[in-house]
């Protein structure tokens, strides 16, 4: 398995003195279908540094969460205020990776290019880009190749890369590794790793115990469509408060 | 991707290009005229020579008289030639044609199924033929479609006294149809009987098991007759051009070229454009 | 019924002399069908895409519209555009009518309703896939659609074909707008019209084996390509 870059020298989020977009605030959001509450009177705060990890089970609400937090859906309820006054600055900041990639029907090079031509820059910088991106991830040798012809992880990997590409503020996965297999999984995991230390703020989903326990800075863990505890990982995971995110911890809460 | 791209623009631009092309420099003139002169490869032979002489192409609209004096009407050709003199006396009476010229005619057939039910074989008096085909029991085969031959059938059963479409007659089958497709429905049902112009029937390939059976009745006579659609109502008319086919259609060398158009050693049209005099 | 065997003969020796009218028949036919799929392509998909991408108020109703278009006869579209061009309609002075141009406004006519509810489907469909993703991205809707045009291009390739294949087949618009005047108007089906009128009927049932032949040609290749292609990016 080859050895995750050193990403330390590619920053992110360059600061340009203007004000950031953090802390990112949630408060009292709601979402309703058909008077069934999915998520029901959710508040928190996200500030940029810590590794964020959406816990919960099957179900709980998770997915719907993060596309809220991202600006996909609206919340019947409630608001997600970010810090910054420029819609602009707060919709390009961001990046998302859903559960199963969505790639066109191009090339893996021409996926990259793709949102950084969005972004507008110019080709010079889309190719080192791409190049970097490629490196990162290890699909270099696949370039060329139709990004939908990929095995399932490589997808994911391609991905990654391209939320990588942007350089983006925040990066919200929904459930990144539930369909790759484990070695794959710890490759990708490593990268989200980076990408953290990197200065990028991660949220991430996840009902597997295991890989929140290897990657969260902090937990929020959700049930049914509320949240339940917010708290710090070690702190959570050696004794959470609520006695529902004990049982899950334990293996023991019915879904 | 950007390579496919390229290529169906230049594709597109091609087809755009070839499909605006306009037969620029080129003389020519729109003959609006019927389906008998059409099918019987008339035209094919005829339109030819006139181009040789004079370089001008004439392009052929065929369809039934009633569409022909239509388009004439609204100004859509240049020169008619159909075979309809009521209907063209009534053309030039509103004004919507100029200078009619009787160029040749030729004559109508009853044809019909060999074993003959209505036994109208060899008669000489059309209209009594036709009393027979509708007492026999046979069905008549009607263009149906306001065409010279389609108005002189009509004409014909008026002066029989039979109203054939009365009473929704299942004997008489309006087809709505050219000639052509009229003859291939008569041929096709073995029992059925038509009237049709005799160039279109000598020159027709699926005769099948029909046959000429009454000619010679002078009700069948067939005049065919051209017409200048009215430059004063339709100022973009080409009158000088069409002026001068039809003064080569009434002219010493092409009546005689009308004449030599034979099919299986018999003449289809017989010219008989008369000398030039204030005619109507 | 013709003697098969004839049938097939006339066919064979028309495909293998390749004579010069035969040629010119089928060359306009091509040019005329072509070139109306092709800027009914332009017209359609964008028109479809529109449609899949955009919402509102009247959508729905305009979606009916369209998919009722599809079934638009073709007679009575070269009737309509028949009055339109004729020197006594509104658009006489351009002298359209029974020229190719004219054929070619009629095709359009027919194939871009067919395009443009096929490919809305097709849209929409991605728009279901894609949407989330796209948005998450950063593009515009105008983006949208250009990217899910793109997208879909092996399916909306078919769907030219399709609208090819309604135009080369037509023989009612083309009949009463292009005159059936040889060497200008005269394509393919007209011809096999023509050749049925005079009885010609073993000639006629050639040419059409003719044109089936052709138009299994384009499909051909057009259909290869695109197996290729799609091999390439799945």
């Amino acid at each position: 398995m080859a050895e995750a870059p050193d990403w330390r020298n590619e920053q992110a989020c360059v600061p340009d003195g203007k004000p950031g977009i953090f802390p990112l605030r949630v408060t009292g959001v709601s979402f309703e279908v058909a008077g069934h509450y999915l998520l029901d009177d959710i508040s928190f705060e996200l500030g940029s540094g810590p590794l964020t990890v959406i816990l919960g089970a099957n179900g709980a609400g998770k997915s719907l969460l993060l596309k809220i937090c991202h600006g996909l859906l609206s919340p019947t309820r409630g608001a997600v205020n970010w810090q910054s006054a420029s819609k602009v600055r707060v919709r390009n900041s961001q990046a998302m990776v859903f559960q199963r990639p969505v790639l066109l029907r191009r090339s893996v090079a021409a996926n990259i290019d793709y949102v950084l031509r969005l972004q507008g820059l110019a080709k010079p910088e889309r190719l080192r880009r791409i190049d970097a991106c490629l490196r990162m991830t290890g699909l270099s040798h696949l370039g060329r190749r139709g990004a939908r012809v990929l095995s399932g992880g490589e997808q994911q990997k391609l991905a990654l890369a391209r939320a990588w590409a942007v350089r983006p503020e925040i990066v919200f996965l929904d459930e990144p590794t539930a369909n790759i297999d484990p070695s794959a999984t710890l490759f990708m995991e490593n990268l989200i790793r980076q990408f953290s230390r990197a200065g990028t703020k991660v949220v991430l989903t996840t009902h597997d115990l295991a890989q929140a326990k290897r990657l969260a800075d902090e937990v929020l863990f959700l049930h049914q469509g509320r949240l339940l505890e917010q708290a710090p990982a070690k702190q959570f995971f050696d004794g959470p408060e609520n006695p529902l995110a004990r049982a899950f911890l334990q293996g023991e809460l019915p879904c | 991707m950007k390579v496919i791209r390229n290529i169906l623009l230049c594709l597109v631009t091609v087809f755009i290009v070839l499909a605006g092309q306009v037969q620029a420099g080129e003389d020519f003139i729109t003959l609006a005229s019927t389906t008998s002169t059409q099918a019987s490869g008339f035209f094919d032979y005829y339109l030819p020579l006139f181009q040789r002489r004079t370089g001008i192409e004439v392009r052929v609209v065929a369809v039934g008289t009633g569409q022909a004096l239509k388009i004439g009407e609204n100004g859509d050709a240049d020169v008619l030639l159909v075979h309809d003199k009521i209907g063209e006396l009534k053309f030039i009476r509103q004004g919507y044609g100029v200078d009619r010229r009787e160029v040749m005619y030729n004559d109508f057939v009853v044809v019909g199924p060999k074993k003959d039910p209505a036994r109208i074989d060899k008669m000489k008096n059309a209209v009594a033929a036709l009393q027979k085909i509708a007492g026999s029991g046979a069905t008549f085969i009607s263009r149906g479609d306001d065409s010279g031959t389609n108005r002189l059938e009509l004409r014909l059963w008026k002066v029989a006294g039979i109203d054939p479409g009365a009473d929704r007659e299942t004997w008489y089958k309006e087809a709505g149809a050219g000639m052509g497709a009229v003859l291939n429905m008569t041929a096709a049902s073995g029992n059925a009987y038509t009237i049709s112009d005799r160039a279109t029937w000598l020159a027709f390939q699926n005769k099948g098991d029909l046959d000429l059976l009454v000619q010679g009745d002078p009700r069948l006579f067939n005049q065919y007759s051209l017409m200048l659609v009215n430059p004063e109502k339709h100022p973009h008319v080409k009158k000088r051009l069409a002026l001068l086919f039809m003064d080569w259609m009434t002219s010493a060398e092409g009546q005689r070229a009308i004449a030599a158009f034979q099919m299986a050693g018999q003449t289809l049209f017989y010219p008989n454009a008369q000398k030039r005099t204030q005619q109507q | 019924m013709q003697d098969l065997g004839a049938v097939l003969q006339t066919a064979l020796k028309l495909m293998l002399e390749l004579d010069d009218s035969l040629l010119e028949i089928i060359f306009l036919s091509l040019r005329v069908s072509l070139t109306a799929t092709l800027l009914a392509a332009m017209a359609g998909f964008l028109l479809g895409a529109v449609l899949a991408v955009w919402r509102f108020p009247g959508r729905g109703s305009f979606l009916v519209l369209l998919n009722a278009l599809m079934g638009l006869p073709p007679v009575v579209v070269g009737l309509m555009v028949y009055l339109l061009l004729s020197r006594a309609g509104p658009l006489g002075d351009f002298g359209l009518l029974f020229t190719g141009t004219a054929m070619i406004i009629a095709q359009w006519l027919l194939v871009t309703p067919l395009i443009a509810a096929l490919s809305q489907q097709i849209v929409a469909d991605l728009m279901l896939e894609y949407r989330e993703q796209l948005l998450s991205l950063g593009a515009s809707r105008w983006t949208m659609l250009q990217t899910l045009l793109w997208e879909g291009r092996f399916s909306l390739l078919t769907v030219m074909l399709a609208g090819f294949g309604r135009a080369i087949s037509e023989v009612g618009a083309v009949l009463i707008v292009g005159g059936n005047i040889m060497h200008h108007t005269r394509v393919m089906t007209t011809a096999i019209a023509l050749e049925t009128s005079k009885g010609n009927l073993t000639i006629a049932l050639a040419l059409g084996i003719v044109l089936i032949v052709l138009a299994f040609l384009v499909n051909a290749a057009v259909t290869f390509s695109k197996i290729y292609a799609k091999r390439l990016y799945g």
